[in-house]
């Protein structure tokens, strides 16, 4: 089974509103996590500019040697990205199964201020609830 | 062809029963409603005793209606088509007579009458359930509760740690107030979360705790 390394959400001007990292590898310190969000934030922005076809929304998936980048930007501009063993699977459900969870326990929320970073427990909750392996089976289906 | 022999024929319109409607609203609808109320009475208030109170008051004006209007559609829930009625079938539980006479527009008088009406009639009418539990208190003997596992006006709401035991189930208990106090049963309704074992999240308790003039007269009444 695939595992997921660690979990971004970035506003639209490409600050870091959630970090969850899961597993021993792949670890960061604060600092660092928030310097991938903001470069990941410049490189999709760019991806888009650069790109020989019109019409390109920016880079889907990353694929290095160690690891796999997915990501999925909502209409509004909000990034999901989520970082994972090479070749992991469904990884694109998982992301939308977490912008829905973004969409009920994070925008519904009265005491969530947009743009700011997200501390909701129902959120944390339920995101743990999906990110369990089994779950991302489910998802795939 | 369609439906024939099961549609009756109206010979005047008016002899139609209303329809019912739909009964259900989008939840994402009331949750982003729910969540402006919330973020609307934060701005006018600053400290949380007073949100919790501006919460209940919202909820008292929504209590005071329902009781209103379940108590004129009582009669409804004896036929529901109403069919009886309008084009005087024998076969109807309810003739024009015992309108009249005030039959339907049932209230309750008697104080678990109530508690069973908000329990189950308010809660299916509000949530599309019926709630969770209703308990007596153990140390108070003017003390009830309703609680709820997963209050629908807190699904998607976290509370900040830094507001405390802050419960959005004020607008509920506001409900409850309005309700209550509407049909004669003065008294003073607060949500609170009850921490449950070996759940991750605490339920809510509505706590009813009646005036005393309300257990007088029930003591009367025998």
């Amino acid at each position: 089974m695939a595992a997921i390394y660690s979990l971004y959400i970035i506003n639209k001007s490409g600050g870091l509103i959630y970090y969850k990292d899961y597993g021993s590898a792949g670890r960061m310190d604060t600092n660092d996590s928030l310097r991938v969000a903001s470069l990941w934030h410049s490189m999709h922005a760019i991806s888009q500019q650069l790109s020989p076809v019109s019409g390109c929304l920016g880079i889907e998936l990353l694929q290095a040697d160690t690891f796999d980048l997915h990501c999925f930007q909502s209409l509004t501009g909000t990034k999901f990205f989520v970082v994972c063993e090479p070749g992991a699977q469904h990884m694109e459900n998982l992301l939308k199964f977490v912008y829905e969870l973004y969409t009920d326990y994070v925008l519904k929320n009265p005491f969530y201020e947009m743009e700011m970073p997200i501390r909701c427990e129902l959120f944390d909750i339920n995101l743990t609830q999906a990110v369990q392996k089994d779950r991302v089976v489910f998802l795939g289906r | 062809m369609i439906g024939v022999g099961k549609v009756k024929q109206y010979g005047n319109v008016l002899d139609k029963p209303l329809n019912k409607g739909k009964q259900e609203v989008s939840l994402s609808a009331f949750a982003f409603l729910f969540s402006e109320l919330v973020q609307y009475n934060q701005t006018q208030v600053d400290n949380i005793g007073e949100l919790e109170r501006r919460l209940e008051d919202a909820g008292y004006a929504v209590g005071a209606r329902v009781l209103e209007l379940l108590c004129h559609r009582d009669k409804v829930i004896l036929d529901p088509d109403m069919r009886g009625y309008y084009s005087g079938q024998s076969s109807s539980i309810l003739s024009l007579k015992d309108l009249s006479l005030g039959m339907g527009n049932r209230r309750e008088t008697r104080l678990l009458g109530i508690l069973s009406f908000v329990h189950s009639t308010v809660w299916k009418v509000l949530f599309g359930k019926v709630a969770d539990s209703l308990e007596k208190g153990t140390e108070h003997e003017d003390e009830y509760m309703i609680s709820e596992k997963e209050l629908l006006v807190n699904k998607f709401i976290s509370i900040p740690k830094d507001m405390g035991t802050f419960n959005c189930g004020a607008f509920v208990a506001g409900i409850v107030r309005g309700v209550l106090d509407g049909a004669g049963f003065p008294a003073v309704v607060t949500a609170h979360f009850v921490p449950m074992e070996g759940q991750q999240r605490p339920r809510t308790t509505i706590l009813i705790k009646f005036a005393e003039e309300v257990l007088q007269r029930e003591a009367r009444l025998g």
